[in-house]
């Protein structure tokens, strides 16, 4: 075994601890051969301070595009000739796909808006519908509105959203290759709010934007020193029209280093399947996955792609006797 | 016709094949670009000209 694994295992696994930056790294540069034992380590680790529950979620975009910012994997900016158009969902029909998401055994719903941070029309919008799935159905809900003030961070809270996404989306040296148009410190201090007001921080980001092996062990370290409760980690899915969209898709075997190590950097965090699983990994890699430290994952469609029907997800976790954490659970 | 993932006139396979894990973004019929929105478990896209699809 390399000694490597040895040494995470001791760490990880024995004692509860994350790797450290250098140790992420080496873990991120081990060769194919050694991946079924570092898949194998890393579900160890799961399964130890986690535990076998898979918790699953939907997710629905309230406004979609016409975004002001410049991230450059997003088909939803403004700035980029992407064929998203600007769209705003109902009420009634955030309702409806908060049913459908609950139809599926899913604790939590996320309503996601394109915005730099939310206006009081998207903060409005936000209090009716949070109100209207509460009345109507049996999940949790969280939101993904960008950059808060703490005037809006306090009104979140109060509207009963339970955790707030912000993602990160890639390490401190390499953001500035990824928008331009707001700063790595700026996310960093809405998630400091967030975590402040008693909601749960929900923070990921996205591999495969051109960052290389220690930028991205860079990353894992960095979540791990902000400790949210989620991390939902996604694959680039180059999208049409955006900067990134002629990007290489991430390989499988590095994909599944990457799960493998961020798990082995958060050991009790909620590591969650996102978006470009689909295209990154197929269903093979999802399965592999799932066995090397994943433990929650987004069934159906993304915000503006599609994913993999959720009743082939729910079957692949009954095949491998990982139980859908359910609502109570997750009070 | 045109492709309802690029807007140009045709078939092309890999929009087709790109089109399993995206809806539609422009009007077969028209090309104009749609009001698409998608949900858990299906989208909608429609068309100022030509309506409304469904997948």
């Amino acid at each position: 075994m390399p000694e490597i694994l040895d040494r995470a295992r001791a760490r990880v696994l024995d004692d509860g601890a994350g790797l450290a930056e250098a140790d992420i790294l080496e873990v991120l540069r081990l060769p194919d051969e050694d991946l079924p034992e570092l898949l194998q380590l890393a579900h160890d680790v799961r399964m130890k301070w986690c535990g076998p529950e898979v918790e699953v979620e939907g997710i629905v975009s309230l406004k979609t595009g016409g975004c002001p910012e410049d991230c450059h994997f997003c088909s939803q900016s403004g700035l980029f000739a992407s064929p998203v158009r600007a769209v705003w969902l109902d009420i009634p029909s955030l309702v409806e796909a908060a049913k459908q998401t609950a139809a599926t055994g899913a604790s939590e719903f996320c309503i996601v808006a394109a915005v730099r941070g939310p206006d009081q029309r998207l903060m409005d919008q936000m209090r009716a519908g949070v109100k209207a799935i509460k009345e109507a159905v049996d999940i949790q809900v969280a939101a993904s509105l960008g950059m808060l003030s703490q005037g809006q961070v306090d009104e979140l809270a109060e509207m009963g959203v339970h955790r707030y996404n912000h993602n990160l989306e890639t390490c401190r040296s390499y953001f500035p290759n990824v928008v331009t148009t707001h700063s790595w410190e700026e996310r960093w201090d809405t998630l400091t709010m967030v975590r402040e007001s008693g909601m749960e921080v929900c923070c990921g980001g996205i591999l495969g934007m051109g960052e290389t092996l220690e930028q991205r062990a860079e990353f894992a370290a960095q979540l791990a020193e902000l400790d949210p409760h989620e991390v939902p980690l996604n694959f680039l899915s180059p999208r049409p029209g955006t900067p990134f969209g002629d990007r290489p898709v991430v390989e499988g075997r590095d994909a599944l280093r990457a799960i493998a190590a961020f798990r082995l950097a958060m050991p009790r965090t909620i590591l969650r399947y996102a978006g470009g699983r689909e295209i990154t990994l197929g269903d093979l890699g999802t399965r592999d996955g799932l066995l090397g430290g994943i433990n929650a994952m987004i069934v159906g469609n993304y915000l503006t792609t599609l994913g993999r029907p959720a009743t082939a997800d729910l079957e692949l976790l009954k095949d491998l006797k990982m139980p859908v954490k359910s609502l109570s659970a997750t009070f | 016709m045109y492709c309802d993932r690029c807007g140009e006139p045709g078939t092309h396979p890999a929009c087709v094949s790109a089109r399993e894990l995206e809806p539609p973004r422009y009007c077969p019929d028209c090309r104009r670009r749609m009001k698409v929105q998608v949900v858990p478990t299906g989208w909608t896209a429609t068309c100022v000209e030509h309506g409304e699809r469904r997948g």
